[in-house]
């Protein structure tokens, strides 16, 4: 291959030595990185705006939930008192929230971990079959499954023997665990492929058995894909509105996201824009918190197995 | 290439697997039967315990109230309040659902007007024994709105009619009345518009969003033009020359600017905020609208500068829909005893009284509208009353939800001037024919 | 001699090309063990899906009485076993309705209307997150926050997303305000299809961009440096360099969007409303067809669209190479032969090996 560049390979004088040590970046090239950084601002303006705007719209008076002005002014958090009153009962739908989602991804760990584990680790007949069936299943729109559960869940024929399970919190966790299983088995077993399997087979030299060699050596390196696999379906399981909505009628047993869509304001036909985005950024912070913290294990995981 | 086996491998699985559960299904028959039907037995109502009252969202607070009120003289079965969601189509859906699931702890069902038709067919509810549910002292169209094939399926509640707002600063600067027909309407705004010169100030509006609020102002429009939906002998008869008279001069509204652009968005909501910040002169809306925008906390600009009165007509004077709730006993439910007692709290005259004062929902009591607190408290009560009693209920039908879809769908495309009107009842009037029969 | 599935059995690890089927001490006869882990998994997906997507199926068979006794007043009610009648009146076209493309019977509009939406916010998604992915893979500094702010749309739950939405193009509202325009957003014009698919690319381009980065960190920069001295120009080094290294991921990513996005229910059915012909989709006809206690017909329709969806993936899966599950063959060969724990970095010193390998 031809180079345009000629290497001089003696006497370099002083000068020549500085600019070979501090190479000047020709103008383009500068522009390109100036260019490059007003496209990352308008990367985060494109991302944070809408948020900004929920924002603003949580801090106006209440009655001026419909506002355009771009500061709210007065700024006011009685939407805020707004969402925590003993009439909306949202701390006790937080905390319904907080079961369901938690349990959901707990579950899905403990049975995406070891269910990973075979696929990424043993060879058996029908892997390609499993793996398949198991992404089907996170391909069923909610609308196919809703009436038949609904029968199921309150024992109503042809499922009689079925537990009555309305209103409980299993009747949202294992529909749940049905959307975030083959999303947590599929990148679970990417990140475990990555984990060569000498350090395994050197474990078990050692003396361990494939389990223990298993919990002790890969588990703790595959650790930023758990806790990335774990945001992941606790992100989903908190956002689900349509499963909770019909299992979960009681009003304290309603999730977050279920209280928000009953929200009315001082009328029956009032849409309070102002509570719902209040409650909007109080559901949606400590999301934003632990995405924030842990930013880089989750894009590791989300990218490890090209998964949503 | 991977999928040739995994693919035929997961074709038998789940084959298999079909094959096990419908064999599991059809062990338990083939579906459920929707609720009761022409052999059901008759309903006990005597069993008291506790129950539960299915309602949409409690504005006020003085729901729970009542029902505290109720508990505290009823010790053997206490009321529990189920809350819904604020948007009726998913209030009726979750009733269904629970009906369709044997429920039995839902009793009470605060039903829609236009439900009872569907509810009372489809054996959701249960009909009321004539003895135990008299109706002297309700307004007639309550108790209409509470019938299906002479019989009483729900006990009145509250009721509801549209009525005109207007601005009395306005039309007082310029000299003149509330008008009584479209007409009047129209060369009142000409002239203060003309007087205003204000770009910001519309002229009229009502619901035109695609949801049953449109349905209620197609209604009245129709019924103002003397037309009707359906006729006399229950049949639709919609695509008549006084019925395209009604669509059109909404459409013609909308295009000469009379009615906003935006409007064809607005439901309630949207309506009252637009009047209430100065730029309507002409608002149709219901009874509620009337103390918030006579609010002093800013949140009202036209505070004491406005005033109600009947509904213009176009052709003839003008005619209401007929709105409200009424309160029913669920099929399924354990304790009806305890029902029929809670309804009949309702609908007594002081908690009647007590609810009207509260909330500022129109009665169905008629004793209640010249009550002298409630006329202190609510002076456009004579007013909604004469327009409840000459209000017109929806069309009656058992799938109400198609009816009022097909009627949105020829509204909405006239108003947006996607279809003609004429064209539009017509395509309307089909569609009614097979749906009501 | 080691026969039971646990003992550990000291065989050699592969040698040379990976290509061989790769034995290893833990996979042996390891069938019976790998289905009881599995066995979890399977069951719940068997019980909380498997059997409501049958039943449906069963349910799609079968039709309400609607029929009105006419002295009482009442409804029948009862199913009737109706083969697949339900399926052909798809064909019928008895409920015609107005929108975006014309009069067509209702499920087809809705077919359509899901298509078009895909097609269009797929598109509209890749394009923006690719550019994304481009911009942050050539800056250097600041890219945490940037990463970090691409996160917000994904973290917002979908449903306060959609009335976010809503309260931004609402007649009134600040989208008008900017753009200085009366546009009415909600209403059922082609506007209210621009509406869904901005509230929907919003939140979407943003993963879209994810992927591909991680896609664009694997190429290492002696490819364009080698190009480059080979003359070639900036699109060209594009198109020959990037875009086919990115595929896999990018593949993959548009894929899962496309699955997800033809099932769109939240957006429609939370911002717009039902019975917005220009924007209903077949999942918010499903169920309004269900709420009408249609649910024969609600499950032939829902049905039709889990199909449409499987067909979707397939085509996917097979024509564009999309390697879903392939990642076992594609790890396989990029795996590190050192033992140790590996690294961002290790992992992408292999990768970088096999690339100057193939590249040039």
């Amino acid at each position: 291959m031809s180079t345009t560049t000629e290497v001089h390979e003696e006497h370099l004088s002083q000068e020549e030595i500085e600019k070979l040590a501090h190479p000047k970046q020709p103008l383009n090239r500068r522009i390109g990185v100036v260019l490059s950084y007003v496209g990352m601002a308008l990367i985060v303006l494109y991302c944070i705006i809408p948020f900004y705007w929920m924002i603003v719209s949580s801090l106006r008076l209440p009655t001026e939930g419909q506002s355009t002005e771009f500061i709210p002014s007065p700024a006011s958090i009685d939407n805020y008192k707004g969402v925590f009153s003993a009439q909306n009962n949202f701390g006790r739908s937080l905390i319904n929230s907080v079961i369901v989602a938690g349990t959901t991804t707990i579950l899905v760990l403990l049975f995406g971990i070891i269910g990973a584990y075979a696929l990424a680790r043993l060879r058996f007949r029908g892997k390609g079959a499993v793996l398949w069936l198991i992404m089907a299943c996170s391909m069923f729109p909610l609308v196919v499954l809703l009436p038949p559960l609904l029968k199921m869940f309150s024992s109503t024929a042809p499922f009689t023997w079925f537990p009555y399970w309305i209103n409980t919190y299993q009747s949202v966790i294992l529909p749940g665990l049905s959307f975030g299983l083959p999303l947590a088995v599929w990148t679970l077993t990417a990140f475990f492929k990555q984990l060569p399997v000498e350090l395994e087979q050197a474990a078990m030299v050692d003396g361990c058995t494939p389990g223990v060699a298993f919990r002790k050596v890969i588990l703790p390196l595959a650790a930023p894909g758990v806790l990335t696999t774990a945001i992941i379906v606790f992100i989903g399981a908190w956002n689900e509105f349509l499963l909770a909505l019909t299992f979960l009628q009681d009003k304290n047993r309603q999730t977050a996201t279920v209280a928000i869509s009953k929200f009315t304001g001082s009328t029956g036909f009032d849409t309070p824009y102002g509570t719902i985005m209040a409650a909007g950024v109080v559901v949606t912070v400590p999301l934003l918190l632990a995405v924030l913290i842990f930013q880089r294990r989750i894009v590791a995981g989300l990218t490890a197995g090209g998964v949503k | 290439m991977t999928f040739v086996r995994p693919a035929h491998r997961v074709l038998l699985a789940a084959a298999s697997m079909s094959a096990l559960f419908v064999a599991a299904a059809c062990g338990g028959g083939g579906g459920a039967p929707s609720g009761g039907g022409s052999s059901a037995p008759a309903a006990d109502f005597s069993k008291q315990g506790d129950i539960e009252v299915w309602q949409g969202k409690d504005t006020s607070g003085n729901f729970q109230k009542l029902i505290d009120q109720f508990n505290s003289q009823h010790p053997n079965g206490k009321v529990t309040f189920q809350e819904l969601p604020d948007n009726a189509d998913q209030q009726r859906q979750q009733m269904v659902q629970n009906t369709q699931i044997k429920n039995p702890k839902m009793a009470v069902l605060s039903v829609d007007v236009v439900w009872t038709a569907e509810f009372a067919a489809k054996g959701y509810v249960e009909a009321l024994p004539p003895d135990k549910f008299p109706t002297d002292g309700f307004l007639k169209a309550t108790v209409n709105s509470a019938t299906y094939f002479n019989k009483l399926y729900a006990y009145p509640s509250t009721s509801d009619g549209g009525l005109l707002y207007y601005r009395t600063d306005l039309l007082n600067k310029y000299g003149l009345k509330p008008p009584t027909s479209f007409d009047e309407m129209k060369a009142a705004c000409d002239k203060i518009q003309a007087g205003e010169k204000d770009n910001k100030l519309g002229c009229f509006a009502g619901q035109y969003n695609k949801y049953e609020g449109l349905t209620v102002n197609f209604d009245e429009a129709v019924h103002g033009a003397g037309g009707v939906i359906v006729g006399e002998d229950g049949k639709p008869n919609v695509a008549t020359p006084e019925a395209t008279k009604g669509l059109q001069t909404l459409t013609d509204w909308f295009k000469t600017g009379y009615i906003p652009k935006a409007a064809i968005t607005w439901k309630e909501e949207e309506g009252r905020k637009a009047f209430q910040a100065g730029e309507l002169i002409f608002h149709r809306n219901w009874g509620y609208v009337y103390n918030l925008a006579n609010k002093t906390d800013g949140s009202s600009k036209i505070a004491g500068k406005f005033d109600v009165a009947p509904l213009p007509g176009i052709t003839q004077s003008g005619v209401s829909s007929l709105g409200g709730h009424n309160y029913a006993i669920a099929k399924n439910a354990e304790n009806k005893g305890t029902a029929v007692d809670f309804l009949k709290f309702m609908s007594s005259p002081e908690t009647q009284k007590s609810n009207t004062l509260a909330t500022s929902n129109s009665p169905a009591l008629e004793s209640v509208y010249s009550d002298p607190e409630v006329v202190k408290k609510f002076p456009f009560m004579p007013v909604q009353l004469k327009s409840i009693q000459g209000a017109v209920p929806r069309p009656k039908a058992v799938e109400y939800g198609d009816v009022t879809l097909a009627i949105q769908d020829a509204a909405y495309g006239a108003l947006q001037g996607q279809t003609q009107p004429d064209a539009a009842l017509q395509a309307l009037q089909t569609k009614l024919q097979t749906l009501i029969k | 001699m080691a026969t039971a599935t646990a003992e550990p059995r000291s065989l050699p690890a592969t040698e040379g090309d990976g290509h061989k089927h790769k034995k290893n001490a833990l996979s042996d006869g390891q069938g019976r063990l790998a289905w009881i882990l599995l066995a979890p998994t399977l069951i719940i997906i068997a019980v909380v899906a498997g059997i409501p997507v049958i039943l449906s199926f069963w349910e799609s068979l079968h039709q309400t009485n609607e029929g009105v006794d006419p002295t009482t007043g009442l409804v029948a009610g009862g199913d009737k076993f109706v083969g697949l009648q339900n399926f052909t009146n798809i064909f019928a076209g008895a409920n015609p309705v107005t929108g975006s493309f014309g009069t067509m019977d209702r499920f087809w509009n809705a077919f359509f209307n899901t298509t078009f939406i895909t097609i269009v916010c797929v598109l509209l998604e890749t394009v923006i997150g690719v550019a994304m992915a481009l911009i942050m893979a050539k800056a250097f500094r600041g890219r945490g926050i940037v990463r970090a702010g691409i996160l917000v749309p994904w973290a917002i739950p979908t449903i306060v997303s959609a009335l976010m939405w809503k309260l931004i193009f609402d007649s009134s509202g600040v989208m008008n305000r900017i753009l200085g325009r009366e546009i009415l957003w909600l209403a059922d014009t082609g506007a209210s299809f621009w509406a869904i698919v901005i509230a929907d690319t919003w939140k979407t381009a943003p993963f879209i961009g994810l992927l591909t980065l991680a896609g664009l960190q694997t190429i290492p920069a002696e490819c364009y440096e080698a190009a480059k001295v080979d003359g070639a120009t900036t699109w060209q080094q594009f198109v020959r360099i990037t875009l086919p290294m990115v595929k896999p991921a990018l593949v993959v990513a548009v894929l899962f969007r496309t699955l997800d996005t033809l099932r769109m229910f939240d957006l429609p059915y939370g911002m717009i409303g039902p019975g917005k012909y220009r924007v209903e989709t077949l999942s918010v006809f499903a169920y309004q067809e269900a709420a009408q206690t249609r649910y024969g017909p609600a499950a032939a329709y829902a049905i039709v669209l889990f199909v449409y969806v499987l067909l979707v993936a397939f085509i996917f899966v097979r024509v564009l190479g999309a390697e879903v599950i392939g990642d076992a063959d594609v790890q396989k060969k990029k795996k590190k032969k050192k033992g140790g724990p590996p690294s961002d970095e290790a992992m992408q010193e292999t990768m970088i090996g096999e690339a100057i390998g193939g590249a040039h």
